[in-house]
């Protein structure tokens, strides 16, 4: 007879936990099963010593487990202590293989095979998922190591490093510097691993630092060695400790098994659920990083409240105060009638969930605009998303000519295109009487966008025409853009495909909305680039005109995305509208012009390509240094350290990083379009400032996604070195050391000091701006615009 | 889009140098045919002294802002265009005010240093444009730590190698390994290469036994000889890596000290002018 409780908990996270915390409280008879033999792994999987934040800091805990900003070590004993003092019903190394049955009925299946029976089940099982593990004979001893808190900890080992990955590269390489080390990879390349560790993996394997084996597989681990099968039979090599990064089986095949449906197959996105978080499997609900909510507070929240809800009882939501304090402009509008009024007027969100809608709003500000209030200026950076609850607004497309506007009202939306494309505003947007807007953060409306389909197609219908009245035809009226507008089509290219080749018959035009392209032309059997081109222009224009097949061929840069138009279509309105014909004609002949000049000097063909494939393609500011100028004498690298709100860190590496005649591309910060930083930052501390910089804030919990999702590795994790001496101190006394930044520093380490992730800011808080920039003597460090830079007249 | 000190801002401080020297040269032609003998102790004398002596306090104090990280708007790129192009154009300027009058004197021995500090900093302008671009060339794509590796690396194999030949060889990779040296002293530094490199004599020695070898062990030889070849290589592109920063940083050891000798010079200069004349 299988055990039987009222809710089985899978996973003890901080979710979980909480959870088990509430249902042992109330005595409900409940079970909570973990996998590990010990509460929250990932918690548990944290670098010893962290300090562990509770972001945000607004947002009330609510659960009977104590979770307050502190130490690792701190947090777990807490934890620890009190499931004994409430008497939860734990069991460790209990992983859970299969939930069946439906609610009131739950069969929850053991490793063991064991089965527990449940009316209720909740799933707080996090987005960790299962690390793959070395299964060979002898792997289940210890000195096999599936992680590595502190490279430097090992000294004068001799370690094999099992994997091709980013962590296996990054273990192989910080842990060389002190040991002997040996990387084994399964294929005959370092295929997955991102740009900046297939360079570093390279260099290494090139200095011997590491030495590599291709096509290889461990057979066998004894007490010191380690048997590899290769190509050329087995060989056995001394070692004392493995380290298998052999990734980990996300947890999206095991929650699908249990019947829940994810909205779509982009491996980003997560199941949905209600506003008691119950899944699409009534009785099975999901809690914590899993259902979509990636800290720790909100994980316990939840865990707290989806006790309550089973049971039936109402709750006001936790967040119920920040949102009354969020729309304090309107009171006294209760919350709940705010958001009626939302569902009501704005299409967009009619459809949403009310839990979503909820957190949408807790990330959104509620504006009540005085009429000819600027809501924002064109050419800022900003890249919110705004929606009109009430009243108007006025779009001044035309930047000559404030007085052509366009009125947008109740229910529309605006400022999507900053979210597309990542560059500036195009226009300037001005409230007229009574509006009330809501401005949306830009992680928040792709999150929205990424599980809404509903919600992406409208956006991009609505964009499509906007994108090319903007860029295109700014002076014919929506109605006469229709017929084009309808052939258009939304086309998707990853780095280096082509849009479209040299040669190649066809017509259609491609409005570039994300991203950027080179253009490029076979010459003497070689290509060469003759012109970048950002998002907001158009390529396949040309051929259009000559009836010719495509003139040169055009390929992505970065990803991009192009609104597809057909070239007929287009023909018919360039017919229509005398001034865009004007236009065409006109960038036709400078594209002529341009192609031949640059025919003539290959060279800036080349370093056009040179600084694509150092990813120059989507910064949108990027430095540069100029080496037939640069006497490297590194004031820039220290000025960025003396910059106050830097600690007395540099956030650049002048040195590394490839040259291309004479030009540097230094490693540092290139504030991209789209930031793969600020993909999956928990608490969303990356942000962009109106100019475009591109900063980490103060509520970094220091977990180090953004540095792994950096392609460029120009983000480090790191304390705050100590106090430094000023200048006169050390000058007369020898206190500290002298300007820019001691690196020995950054290896000390210390308890309860988290690393925080640091990059360049662009001095954005320092009057005169990036520092690095101001203190070159010699004018070799600049900082550009790719837009600006990569054109012949600047190349030449 | 980049701009060397030369041309910054299309030669502005050029001109504005330019203008001063004009116009102290005009004013100090049309003064002369009244003024009897120039010196400095006409009103003209006063005043192109008076412009010297601050041009030299603004031109010292370039240390300090270089210094001032974060601070003032100003990029110090202007700075160093300014301070080069005023720096020259005090050659015109004091010259004039000391009306070509020398002697054995604290006056004259102002005049000298300040001549010296210049005719540094002529060269350090000359470093700063054309050995940057030489070091660039020279490291094609690696830094000198990598060179250093690639040296010890090389080494390694060397030692290898040499493991399977005779004890005369064996005693030179490693008189090779042990005794080669990077850097040292200033001059050293500065000459670019080592006449007494370790790694070459040891080249040299084992070319010579080569010759003498045979069947297997001249492949070996072989082999070795072309890894001895490659450190020398790496070795010489290193040395050069080294005198190109030393030849970027030697002469400020004379510019500033010089410099605050200038200083005190000038401060003693016109103390004696306006105390004792
Ligand atoms: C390095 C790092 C630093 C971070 N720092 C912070 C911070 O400072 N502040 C903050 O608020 N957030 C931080 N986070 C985020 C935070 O850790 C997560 O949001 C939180 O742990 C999510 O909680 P959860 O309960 O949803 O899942 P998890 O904490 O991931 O817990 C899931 C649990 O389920 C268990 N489990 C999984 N599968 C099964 C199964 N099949 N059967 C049984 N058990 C299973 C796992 O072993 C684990 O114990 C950080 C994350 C990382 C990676
Ligand atoms: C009397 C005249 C001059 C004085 C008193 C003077 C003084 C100084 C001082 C104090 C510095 C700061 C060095 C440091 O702290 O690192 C400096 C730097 C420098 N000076 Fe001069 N200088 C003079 C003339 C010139 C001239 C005529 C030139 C060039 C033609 C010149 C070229 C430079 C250069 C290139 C630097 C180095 C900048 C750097 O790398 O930071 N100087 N000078
Ligand atoms: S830190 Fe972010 S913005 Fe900067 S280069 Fe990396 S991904 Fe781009
Ligand atoms: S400050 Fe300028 S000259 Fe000095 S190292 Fe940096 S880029 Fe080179």
């Amino acid at each position: 007879m299988a055990e039987r409780f009222t809710v089985a908990i899978i996973g003890s996270g901080p979710g979980g936990l909480s959870a088990a915390g509430r249902a042992a409280r109330l005595g409900v008879s409940h079970v909570l099963l973990e996998r590990t033999d010990h509460a929250s792994d990932t918690i548990y999987k944290y670098q010893k010593g962290k300090l562990v934040m509770a972001t945000p800091d607004i947002l009330p805990l609510r659960s009977d487990m104590d979770f307050k900003l502190g130490i690792r070590e701190d947090i777990l004993g807490t934890w620890d202590r009190q499931l004994k003092e409430h008497g939860v019903n734990v069991r460790y190394k209990a992983e859970v293989v299969a939930v069946k049955g439906e609610k009131g009925n739950f069969q929850v299946t053991l490793a063991d095979k064991s089965v527990i029976e449940a009316e209720y089940v909740v799933l707080g099982i996090g987005l960790q998922g299962n690390i793959n593990k070395l299964t060979c004979p002898g792997a289940d001893q210890p000195h096999v190591e599936y992680q590595v808190d502190d490279p430097e900890a090992f000294d004068g080992e001799s370690i094999f490093v099992i994997g091709a990955g980013d962590a296996a590269i990054e273990n192989a390489v910080a842990l060389a510097k002190q040991n002997k080390v040996a990387i084994v990879n399964r294929s005959g390349e370092f295929a997955r691993a991102k740009q900046g560790n297939l360079d570093l993996i390279r260099a290494a394997i090139d200095k011997g630092l590491v030495e590599a084996y291709y096509n290889a597989a461990p057979v066998k681990v004894t007490g010191n060695t380690i048997v590899l099968k290769t190509a050329d039979g087995e060989v056995e090599a001394p070692c004392n400790r493995i380290i298998a990064r052999l990734g980990a089986v996300a947890p999206r095949k095991f929650v699908e098994s249990c019947g829940i449906v994810f909205p779509s197959a982009d491996p980003k996105s997560l199941p949905e659920v209600s506003s008691t978080y119950e899944s699409n499997v009534p009785g099975l609900y999901i809690i914590g990083a899993l259902g979509g909510y990636p800290l720790i507070k909100q994980a316990m929240n939840q865990g707290y409240e989806v006790i309550e809800f089973i049971l039936g009882h109402e709750l006001e939501p936790a967040d119920e105060p920040l949102l009354k304090e969020a729309f304090k402009s309107l009171a006294p509008a209760k919350v709940s009638e705010v958001l009626v009024r939302i569902r009501a007027n704005v299409p967009l969100f009619a459809e949403l969930n009310p839990l979503v809608l909820r957190e949408l709003m807790l990330d959104s500000t509620l504006h009540k605009p005085k009429a000819g209030d600027v809501i924002f200026k064109r050419n800022d950076y900003t890249n919110t998303f705004f929606t009109i609850v009430d009243g108007e607004v006025e779009i001044q497309v035309n930047p000559n000519d404030p007085k052509q506007v366009v009125v947008l009202g109740r229910g529309a939306f605006f400022g999507e295109m900053g979210l597309i494309a990542g560059r500036r505003r195009s226009a300037t947007v001005v409230a007229r009487g009574n509006a009330v807007l809501i401005e949306t953060a830009r992680r928040t409306m792709i999150k929205l966008i990424n599980s809404n389909p509903s919600v992406k197609r409208e956006m991009d219908r609505v964009a499509i025409i906007r994108q090319i009245q903007t860029y295109m035809a700014p002076n014919t009226s929506v109605d006469d853009l229709m017929e084009l507008a309808e052939t258009a089509s939304l086309q998707k290219f990853t780095k280096g495909q082509t849009l479209f080749n040299q040669g190649d018959a066809g017509d259609d035009v491609h409005l570039i909305r994300t991203g950027s392209v080179t253009v490029s032309r076979r010459i003497g059997g070689r290509d060469t680039v003759l012109n970048y081109v950002a998002s907001g222009n158009y390529v396949g224009e040309m051929a259009l005109l000559t009836d010719a097949p495509r003139s040169a061929t055009v390929k992505a840069a970065v990803a991009v995305e192009t609104v597809k138009l057909e070239g007929q279509a287009f023909k018919r309105l360039v017919a229509k509208d005398e001034r865009l014909r004007q236009e065409l004609e006109n960038r036709f002949r400078e594209r002529l012009e341009n192609n031949a000049r640059m025919e003539a000097l290959p060279e800036a063909g080349s370093i056009i390509e040179f600084l694509i494939n150092q990813g120059v393609g989507e910064a949108t500011d990027v430095l540069l240094i100029d080496e037939s100028l640069c006497v490297r004498c590194d004031n820039c690298e220290k000025a960025c350290a003396e910059i106050e709100s830097h600690h007395g860190m540099s956030r650049l590496d002048r040195e590394a990083g490839p040259t291309f005649a004479n030009l540097h591309v230094p490693t540092s910060c290139r504030h991209c379009e789209h930031p793969h930083c600020m993909a999956d930052c928990p608490p969303d501390a990356i942000q962009r400032a109106p100019n475009g910089e591109v900063f980490i804030s103060d509520s970094c919990i220091g977990c180090g996604n953004c540095q792994r999702n950096c392609p460029y590795g120009v983000i480090q994790m790191s304390a705050p070195p100590p106090h430094k001496p000023g200048l006169f101190s050390w000058l007369m006394f020898g206190l500290g050391y002298g300007p820019g930044e001691d690196k020995s520093l950054r290896k000390i380490k210390k308890e309860g000091v988290t690393k925080h992730a640091v990059k360049c800011d662009m001095c954005k808080d320092v009057e005169g701006g990036a520092a690095c920039v101001r203190a070159c003597p010699t004018g070799a460090a600049i900082r550009v615009d790719p837009k600006q830079f990569l054109t012949l007249a600047a190349l030449r | 889009m980049h701009e060397s000190i030369v041309v910054y801002s299309r030669f502005r401080f050029f001109k504005i140098a330019a203008a001063l020297v004009l116009v102290s040269l005009g004013l100090y032609i049309w003064d002369s045919p009244k003024g009897g003998i120039p010196n400095g102790g006409t009103w003209l004398g006063y005043g192109l002294g008076t412009i010297g002596a601050l041009l030299i306090l603004w031109l010292m104090w370039f240390g300090v802002r270089k210094r001032r990280y974060g601070g003032g708007t100003v990029k110090l790129e202007s700075w160093l265009s300014a301070h080069v192009y005023l720096g020259l154009a005090l050659i015109v300027v004091a010259t004039l005010h000391t009306g070509f009058q020398f002697g054995w004197n604290v006056h004259t021995l102002a005049y000298t240093l300040m001549m010296l500090v210049i005719a540094s900093g002529v060269f350090g302008l000359y470093a700063y444009l054309r050995y940057p671009r030489l070091m660039t060339e020279n490291r094609k794509g690696m830094t000198l730590d990598a060179m250093m590796q690639q040296v010890a690396d090389i080494d390694r194999e060397c030692r290898e190698s040499a493991l399977q030949l005779g004890e005369e060889i064996n005693r030179a990779v490693l008189d090779a390994s042990q005794n080669t040296k990077l850097g040292g002293g200033m001059w050293r530094q500065l000459s670019g290469h080592d006449p007494n490199c370790a790694t070459f004599a040891a080249l040299h020695r084992i070319e010579e036994l080569a010759t003498k070898a045979g069947g297997s062990e001249a492949n070996e030889l072989r082999r070795l000889v072309t890894l001895m070849t490659r450190k020398v290589d790496v070795l010489r592109q290193a040395r050069r890596d080294i005198q190109f920063m030393a030849l970027m940083q030697i002469w400020l050891y004379v510019h500033v000290p010089l410099s605050f000798g200038l200083l005190a010079a000038l401060i003693t200069h016109v103390i004696s002018v306006f105390f004792y004349w």
